[in-house]
């Protein structure tokens, strides 16, 4: 049974409110840091803890943090990022309805280390419900003196604030939600000025997964290093894994980093194998937009090695065998599954997304969606794949935000992997025009011979 | 304030602090500037969109040579010295371009026969030094419904390549902008959201800043090609602005006025909406001459006793040319 850091009371009668929270040691790394640390020492531990962000890049929060200028006079923001919307991941979601204090502690935590005395919780649209949990909790807080004025008689002032998105994939960027977050429209900013330098109103404001705020609570509890005790190599720590698909238990899992893929999906304490006893295809292991994996690649590496949960071992062998860790969102696909349709889904998505600010993303995810309709309702020829492979390739690296790079990977390495299923979709299209043809004939991953020398 | 050395495409130039990768590419000269279709000098927060710019920045600076992990803008992207960037001479950044015409086309009408912008079109002459000879788009191109956006200026949402330079003149050359961009992604259009006219001194500059044909001048619309006109720079005394524009006269008529653009088509001076539009008599304003245009320029090709160039088959031209 692996340790568990931020789920560890999900299960608690009444745990959404103050006092069960409170009884279960909430708030003692707000005591501890307002406390006894200074802001820096805050900072210091995260360095140590090797906290790497949870929202998908893994950037180390604590450099990330040491980065924010501090010009004086100037006002300093921390903003959470909780416009959770990348398909296949609801981790957040889930921590925010359970644990919503969790969440508001770590917010005044980090703002203390950061010296920032305004924060915001910028939340998806579609999360509305939770928006209003969250403010409930918000609220008990001021009311039990976490949040306000002179907090805890230390002198340091809080507020916390939540904003609810409009429902738009793009104001995850970080920049496109500072945007959001002014009252503008979500478009991406131009890099640089990087936000620890210019953010929000002009100043340096540091934004944060929820996941990776919530994860500072037991840092600041249990120290850094101690952290950093759990996990391999550079990926320390636990990491919530929103897994779905073809599984027996769909769910949220905290995983310590480092668990085995294999031990991951089949073992009975997490994913619980593959549904109804069919094999596994394929699986996208950190969210819609990272690399998709065939089955032969998913458990072991290229090289033959065992694929652990971690950062770097999800990403060994690059885009050409390997993928990323991204956001957790772990979806994995049996035998029966159509990686065309899903691609033109996935794809479709990125369409819809795009803000439409330039001209490669704009044009191009349009594109790739339309050529991947074609080929999905079996109207599609050879040429369509070589094509799809070549826009991917123009929009990758060449567009302002990573939205351009999501709706490309997908595509490309589903290409990469699966060529002959698309190559079936164009050579059979009276058996592909239904949806469940997978059913009928399941068209497993061809895994390409060793090359001798 | 020392100047900051930087290499582009192997010619190294010396420029002051601030200046972006485009301005000291287009100081060393053509020959080494990238195009840039929403990039414009007097319009702040201008660029960074249409990606045309792309260059290949192989060593970051002096002090951390280290070369950039991606293709970057050129015109968002400032210099530092010692820097070293690779434009024309980078086949990743002409490939990436070639992508990035090829974006902008896909859903472009391709309309020029009926288009007024043609002959100064921007989009016309990326496309024809970077573009490919056939699309590989085989989808219906998007449409918007026509909005009216008042009775000067004449949107073509169709041709719109979305620079958000007009966006920009509304915001910093005009009080109260009431247009901008709708919707998102592939839908994202230019609109007064509510029916709303663009009516204020400086609008015109819309025009003359749009770099392809979704804003032309109404009052010139179907009047003439602009390669059959006669650009003059001429001036005269106004309240509202400098006054200095460029008329395109056809024998002693002013077919119409725009401002005067430069090198690299930006307009010097912004005009006012009187001089443009409602000024089109000779007597209105004083000639100072013939406005000197590229010779390789389509508007080049009627006046100035240049010779008229026939386009020859390939039959007709001699063996040794071919060869």
């Amino acid at each position: 049974m692996g340790r568990k850091l931020l789920l560890t009371h999900d299960h608690v009668e009444g745990i959404q409110g103050y006092t069960a929270y409170r009884a279960n040691g909430g708030y003692r790394s707000v005591e501890k840091a307002l406390k006894k640390m200074t802001p820096d020492e805050v900072v210091e531990e995260v360095k140590k803890s090797g906290l790497r962000g949870r929202g998908g890049a893994g950037f180390p929060t604590g450099m990330k943090w040491s980065f924010l200028a501090k010009p004086d006079g100037v006002p300093r923001y921390l903003v959470c990022n909780a416009d959770e919307s990348e398909p296949g991941t609801f981790k957040d979601r889930y921590l925010m309805e359970r644990i919503p204090h969790i969440l508001i502690e770590g917010m005044i935590t980090s703002s203390y280390a950061l010296g920032a005395n305004t924060s915001y919780i910028y939340i998806r649209g579609e999360y509305f419900y939770v928006a209003r949990i969250l403010e409930n909790a918000i609220a008990e807080a001021y009311a039990n003196g976490w949040l306000g004025k002179n907090i805890l008689g230390t002198g340091y002032n809080l507020d916390l604030y939540v904003q609810v998105g409009g429902g738009a994939y793009i104001c995850g960027e970080e920049t496109a939600l500072l945007e959001s977050l002014e009252g503008k429209r979500g478009n991406p900013r131009i890099k640089p000025p990087f936000p620890a330098v210019a953010g929000l109103y002009g100043c340096p404001t540091v934004v944060n997964n929820v996941e990776t705020i919530a994860a500072v609570v037991p840092i600041v509890n249990d120290g850094g290093d101690e952290y950093a005790k759990i996990g391999i190599g550079r990926s320390t720590g636990t990491k919530l894994i929103s897994a779905s698909g073809n599984i027996n238990k769909p769910g949220v899992y905290e995983i310590e980093l480092g668990v085995p893929v294999e031990e991951f999906i089949f073992s009975d304490e997490y994913c619980g194998g593959i549904a109804n006893g069919k094999r596994m295809k394929a699986c996208v292991p950190g969210g819609s937009s990272v690399p998709i994996l065939p089955d032969y690649l998913v458990c072991k590496t290229a090289a033959g090695e065992d694929r652990l949960m971690t950062y770097e071992s999800l990403s060994d062998g690059g885009f050409v065998s390997g993928s990323m860790l991204g956001s957790g969102g772990f979806i994995v696909y049996d035998e029966h599954q159509c990686i065309v349709r899903n691609t033109w889904n996935f794809s479709r998505f990125y369409h819809h997304e795009s803000c439409g600010q330039c001209s490669p993303c704009r044009e191009g995810t349009g594109w790739m969606e339309r050529v991947l309709h074609r080929l999905e309702k079996g109207e599609g020829n050879m040429s369509d794949i070589d094509l799809l492979v070549d826009v991917a390739k123009k929009i990758e690296g060449n567009t302002i935000c990573p939205l351009g790079d999501a709706a490309a990977w997908p595509v490309a390495a589903a290409i990469r992997h699966f060529r002959h299923e698309f190559e079936y979709h164009v050579l059979h299209p009276d058996k592909i025009k239904d949806p469940k043809h997978g059913h009928r004939e399941p068209i497993m991953p061809v895994k390409p011979e060793p090359v001798t020398a | 304030m020392s100047l900051l050395k930087v290499t582009i495409d192997g010619k190294t130039i010396e420029v002051e602090p601030g200046k972006t990768i485009l301005q000291a590419a287009r100081q060393i000269g053509p020959d080494v500037a990238p195009p840039a279709m929403c990039y414009y000098t007097k319009l702040k927060t201008s660029g960074g969109y249409c990606r045309t710019c792309l260059v290949k920045v192989t060593k970051g600076s002096e002090k951390d040579p280290r070369p950039m992990p991606k293709l970057v803008a050129s015109c968002r992207t400032t210099v530092m010295d010692g820097m070293e960037v690779q434009n024309y001479s980078s086949d990743e950044v002409v490939e990436a371009r070639k992508g990035v015409v090829e974006f902008l086309l896909i859903n472009h009408p391709l309309d020029c026969p009926i288009c007024d912008q043609a002959g100064e079109c921007h989009l016309q002459d990326l496309s024809y030094e970077n573009g490919r000879s056939k699309s590989r788009y085989e989808f219906k191109r998007r449409t918007f419904e026509k909005i009216d956006i008042g009775e000067k200026i004449q949107l073509h949402m169709t041709r719109c390549i979305l620079c958000y330079r007009c966006v920009k003149v509304a915001d910093q050359l005009t009080p109260g902008r009431v247009h901008g961009v709708i919707n998102r992604g592939e839908v994202a259009e230019i609109s007064t959201y509510i029916q709303n006219a663009v009516d204020n001194e400086f609008s015109g500059n819309m025009i003359d800043v749009c770099p392809v044909g979704a804003l032309t001048d109404k009052t010139f619309r179907f009047k003439s090609r602009v390669w059959f006109l006669k650009p003059v720079d001429a001036h005269r005394d106004c309240d509202q602005c400098s006054g200095k524009a460029v008329v395109w006269k056809y024998g002693n008529e002013i077919y119409r006025v725009t401002g005067r653009k430069d090198q690299w088509g930006e307009v010097d001076e912004w005009i006012c909406n009187t001089c443009r539009f409602e000024k089109k008599s000779p007597s209105d304003w004083v000639e100072e001459g013939p406005r000197k245009i590229n010779r390789h320029s389509v508007i080049a090709q009627n006046h100035y006793g240049s010779k008229t160039r026939f386009v020859a088959s390939p039959e007709s031209l001699p063996q040794k040319q071919l060869s």
